[in-house]
Order: C-alpha cells, then structure tokens, then sequence
C-alpha cells in the first residue's frame, strides 16, 4: 500500500437547529492513498455530502459545526487551518465537482473568464499563460473547438458539457485529491459513462486521488478501489471493493445490494426495497442506527450502538452479530 | 472533415447572430416606451450638460420692467418670472441642478445602501440585525419628513441636498440588496466558487454582486425618478436649493405665490418635473423588462 493522501479520524459534524442537534456526520473514519480512488455511497440524507465539504471545511457556519475529529492532509490537519491556508488549500490541493452542474457555474461570467480565474488565484503566471492553461484543461476533458469555446457562457453549454466544465476548473491547478459529490447524477446514462471514464483518463494521467460521493452501487464498481458504506452519519461497512462485492457483512450493505435491478430479475416482480426510512438524524446515538429496518435486530441492536471493527483484514463493519468468532448469516430470501 | 467545420463555423454564427438578438441593447430598443424614455432621459441630461450654450439669456438677470410676461412675449419663450426673469434660461439652468441633485442622491444612497446590504446579507447573524434594524428605524419615517430632518441638520446647499437625498434612500437599495444576496449566496455555483479557493471578497464582489445588478439597474433608474420629486418637494418648501440658484422645485415654489396672475410659471415648472420623471420612469421599466424575462407581459 502507497501512503495516504488524506486520513479522517472520528470526524463529527453536528448541525444545530432550533429543534435540535442533528448528527450528520457521527464519528467517521478512512484513509485515502495516493493514486487511489475511495467511493462513500449512501442513501439520501446519510451524511455522505456532508463528510464532503467537512473535508473542505465549507460546512454553513453557524448553523453547522465540526465538534470532534482530524482531517489530516499530508501532514496539516484541515481542520487546525487558518483561513489564509484554507483558501490556498481549495481549488489548488484539493478541489471539489459538484453534482448540479447546471447551476455550478456562474452565469455571469464567460467559461474561460472563470477558469481563468481559478487558475490567477492559485499560480502566479501572466494572462496569455492562464488563458493558454485554460485551453488545455479544455481540450484535456474533451470540449472541441476549445478556443472559441472559452467565449461562450454557460448557459449555452448542455448539462454534460457544464460538467466537462467543472471538472476542468477541478484539475487545471493538478490537485492531489479530487472530490467528485455525485458528479453523475443529474446526467443522463451515457453522458454518466462518458465522464466516468473522463475523470477515470484524468486519473491515470494526473496520479490524482479521488474521492467518489453517490448512491449508484455501479459507480462505486466501475471507479473505486475502496468503498465505504454510510448510513445515518456513521460508517456501516468499509472495504476493498472487491471484498465488499464479493462478501459483504453489513445487513445494510445486503439490503442496498439487494434493491439494485438485476438484468436477470423476473420483471413481473416488485424491485425490492430496504422496508422504513432512516431515523431523525437528531435522536440518534444509543441505538444501532439501523435497528428499526433491520431483518435480523434483536434486543441488543435497540439499546447499543455498534462499534466499527475489523472483522477481517482492511475490512470493518459494525455489526453486533459480526464480529471474528461469531458471524451472521444472510438469509437468502427475506 | 470539412463539412463538420463548416458545421461548427455555422453554428458559431448562429450563436453569435442570438447573442446579438439577445444581447440587452439590442432588446431595449425593440421596447418602444422604453425608447421614449431613453429619449427623454438624453434630452434632459443634453439640457442640463449644456446648459450655458442653450440658454438665450443669463438666468439671474433683472428686469423689473418685464415682471410676469406671457409665454411668447417680447422674445422670452416662456415668458418671465416675478423679478422679470427669462422663465426658458431659468428651466434650462434648473434642469442642471435637478438632474444632478436627483443622480447625485441616486448614486450617494446607492453606493451606501449596496455596501450595507451585502454586508447584512452576506455576513448574517448579529451583524444583519443590527444593520436592517437600523434601516428599519429609517423606513418608519416618511420619506419627506426624514428628508427635512437631514436637511435641517446638514444646512442648506446642493452638496447637502444630494446627500439628504441619498440617506434618506439607503435603507430601500439595502433591503433590496440584502433580499437578493440571501437568494444568490445559496446558489450552488457560490459554493463551488469557495471550493475553487476564493476568498469572500471575492466571491461577494465578482461573483454574488454582478449577479444581483440588475434588479439594482432597474430600481436605481426609477429611484432617480423619485429623487427628482424630492429635490422638488424639498425645494417648494424652501429647504433645498435657495433662490436665487433656479431649480425646478424653486420655480415652483415661486410660481405657486403668482398662480392667479402668472399661472405660467408653475405650469412650466411642474410639467418639466412631470416629464422627466416620466422619462426615467419608462425608462426603468424597460430596463426591467429587459433585464428580468419573468416580467415580460
């Protein structure tokens, strides 16, 4: 294993509302190597973004706050910076493409003025060798006639292309560590597989780190050496991707697998679903966050959260029926 | 190969030809009352850059023997005033005081109340409250009342008008301020500029304000329609421009003592005011239209 790029230590991030403290994110950890690419997927409100812009630290002060945890970025912990640091850390070390590319761009500004922007605030060169940097990153992430491209603004570009866009804002000051916060899902499928496979290119040429944000189980396989898998602001499973797509050990996990479409699934059939929703992210904590969805809970899921441990090498879940001695099994039809 | 180019060529021109269409002078002159408003607005301001060329006669001059002539009469196109006065010189020169008052106010208060509002909208917390509450206690006086307040403290004279002018409007550009930035500074693209490492000056100044500008366009040009009045109403009741300097509040009032002997005078006077704002106020509605397509009709 190459060292890490970025390591997250029991990171918390709380939001403080009037009806109370909602848990978004509740004391998670990974490692990223260099050159590697780590996929966190989740369902919708599992505190997959949120882990996001906690490592960017563009959490919404004041209502949101990171209580507890490090983020160390070779070396420096994000989360001791000071804002002059911050400002030279984002864009220029890591950068960040988000999931709307419709609206990430400003409208206001020409394409080319924007990444040219991008690239004056980190790199001290002059105009002609901005623009000229700009061009490149353009032709790079596959926009054609790249030149007069520059002078169009964004309304003008399709979906897809806003996205190519952003992702060379992303990459045009090489960045160690990119995050992706569901960069597919506002495409359409072949507009997703085509900028998979771009940010897949860009990594083999860059060597960038990339960390994957979606709730498409396919992404993760496509693109990621690691997976982790969230559910309520904690980790419920995390592993190799392979590991995790062959045996997986988390209820959660089977359920997500599960109610993905199969192509060899008898389509008269109901598509299955995990039963419930996810509990209020404020009344979480001395339970298994799980408990109430779960086929297997039993007495003991209701009173004790689960600690996250390593059941096999590299691979953790937290489970109170996983454990090295005692394992669950899954039952095959629920 | 070259068919595809000349796909691309062609299709450049056609981006190029709506850029054109769309492009917010273009729109603007398709809006005819908005034309008539540019119109009046140029006129004006002509008449009031050029004023010493324009005018047949020396505003200020006596004539005691020509007091209150008709429109028309020995040579003065609108005829004299109480002191005998060329009504035309006096309008003309009046316009010049008018015209800058009201853009000087519009400008002082705008620029004031942007800065507020970005800063309230975009900082939040305690600072927005103490900043909006403070507009607040501007808004509950009347507009006049507050006008004669500053006026009364500041003293008479044009600097002075046009900085009254200009606080008593701050409080409404910040609470338009304010209300878009709230709108903008939640966008995404905010967000993924600070991802990029801007810094907030930067993302408040070159990003959320040229964002926010037009609806400030459009409510600034209907505002210098508004401080005309108040230069007007101001001036009638002898707390703006003191005579003998001629503006247009200042006819009025004048024309007001003499509205059975002379009614001329005030007729003038008041129909130069009404004109213009009229113009302004044609003219930023087209400017709204043309900046904000939800408007269109």
């Amino acid at each position: 294993m190459s060292d890490s790029i970025i390591s997250v230590k029991d990171l918390k991030t709380y939001f403080y509302l009037s009806t109370g403290i909602v848990k978004a994110v509740d004391g998670v950890s990974f490692t990223l190597s260099k050159g590697e690419t780590m996929g966190i997927v989740g369902e919708s409100g599992s505190g997959k973004s949120v882990t996001a812009s906690s490592i960017m630290r563009l959490i919404q002060k004041p209502i949101g706050k990171i209580v507890n945890g490090e983020i160390i970025f070779e070396g420096k912990d994000i989360l001791k910076m000071k804002n002059k640091e911050l400002l030279d850390l984002r864009g220029k070390d890591i950068s960040m493409i988000f999931q709307d590319p419709m609206t990430s761009l400003d409208p206001v500004y020409k394409i080319g003025q924007q990444i040219i922007e991008v690239i004056k605030v980190h790199q001290n060169v002059s105009k002609e060798k901005a623009k000229k940097i700009a061009i490149e990153a353009l032709e790079m992430v596959g926009i054609p006639e790249a030149e007069s491209r520059m002078n169009a603004y964004p309304h003008e570009f399709s979906g897809g292309m806003r996205q190519r866009v952003m992702i060379a804002m992303a990459i045009v000051c090489n960045p160690k560590l990119i995050i992706a916060d569901e960069p597919t899902t506002a495409l359409d499928v072949t507009v997703q597989a085509q900028v998979l496979d771009l940010l897949k290119d860009l990594q083999k040429k860059m060597g960038t780190s990339i960390l994957i944000i979606t709730h498409n189980l396919g992404v993760i396989w496509d693109m990621c050496d690691t997976v982790m898998v969230m559910y309520a602001g904690k980790t419920v499973e995390y592993a190799k991707t392979a590991t995790l797509y062959e045996q997986p050990l988390h209820p959660y996990t089977w359920g997500l697998l599960d109610s993905m479409p199969k192509l060899s699934q008898d389509t008269e059939k109901p598509l299955k679903a995990i039963k419930g929703t996810p509990p209020d992210l404020k009344l979480t904590g001395n339970a298994c966050n799980f408990h109430n969805r779960c086929p297997y809970a039993q007495e003991i899921c209701k009173n004790k959260a689960p600690e996250l441990i390593e059941i096999e090498e590299g691979h953790f879940a937290a489970c109170h029926f996983q454990t090295k001695d005692k394992k669950l099994k899954r039952k095959e039809e629920v | 190969m070259s068919n595809r180019s000349l796909d691309l060529k062609s299709q450049e021109e056609m981006l190029k030809k709506e850029r054109k269409a769309n492009n917010a002078w273009n729109k603007l002159k398709r809006n005819k009352t908005a034309m008539i408003g540019l119109v009046i607005v140029v006129i004006m301001t002509l008449m009031a850059l050029f004023s010493p060329l324009i005018a047949p006669s020396d505003p200020n001059e006596l004539s005691l023997s020509e007091v209150h002539l008709k429109p028309g009469e020995k040579g003065h196109i609108f005829g004299t005033d109480e002191y005998g006065r060329d009504l035309f010189s006096r309008i003309i020169y009046g316009s010049r005081i008018s015209i800058i008052v009201a853009v000087g106010g519009t400008i002082v208060g705008g620029i004031i109340g942007i800065l507020l509002g970005l800063i309230a909208g975009f900082k939040g917390g305690i600072v927005d409250s103490i900043i909006m509450r403070l507009m607040d206690g501007m808004f509950a006086f009347p507009f006049v009342l507050l006008s004669i307040v500053l006026m009364t403290v500041l003293g008479s004279g044009t600097k002075n008008l046009i900085l009254a002018i200009g606080i008593a409007n701050v409080p409404s550009y910040a609470r338009i301020v304010r209300g878009q930035v709230h709108v903008v500074k939640n966008e995404e693209y905010c967000n993924a500029v600070r991802a990029l490492g801007a810094s907030d000056n930067r993302l408040l100044f070159s990003h959320i304000l040229p964002n926010i500008i037009s609806p400030i366009i459009v409510y600034a040009t209907l505002n210098v329609a508004g401080a005309i009045i108040s230069e007007a109403s101001l001036s009638f009741l002898g707390l703006g421009i003191k005579p003998p300097t001629a503006s247009w509040g200042n006819i009025l009032r004048a024309g007001k003592d003499c509205l059975n002997t002379a009614p001329h005078v005030a007729t003038i006077s008041g129909l130069f005011i009404l004109i213009t704002v009229l113009g302004f106020n044609l003219l930023g509605d087209g400017i709204r239209d043309v900046l904000d397509p939800k408007m269109k009709r």
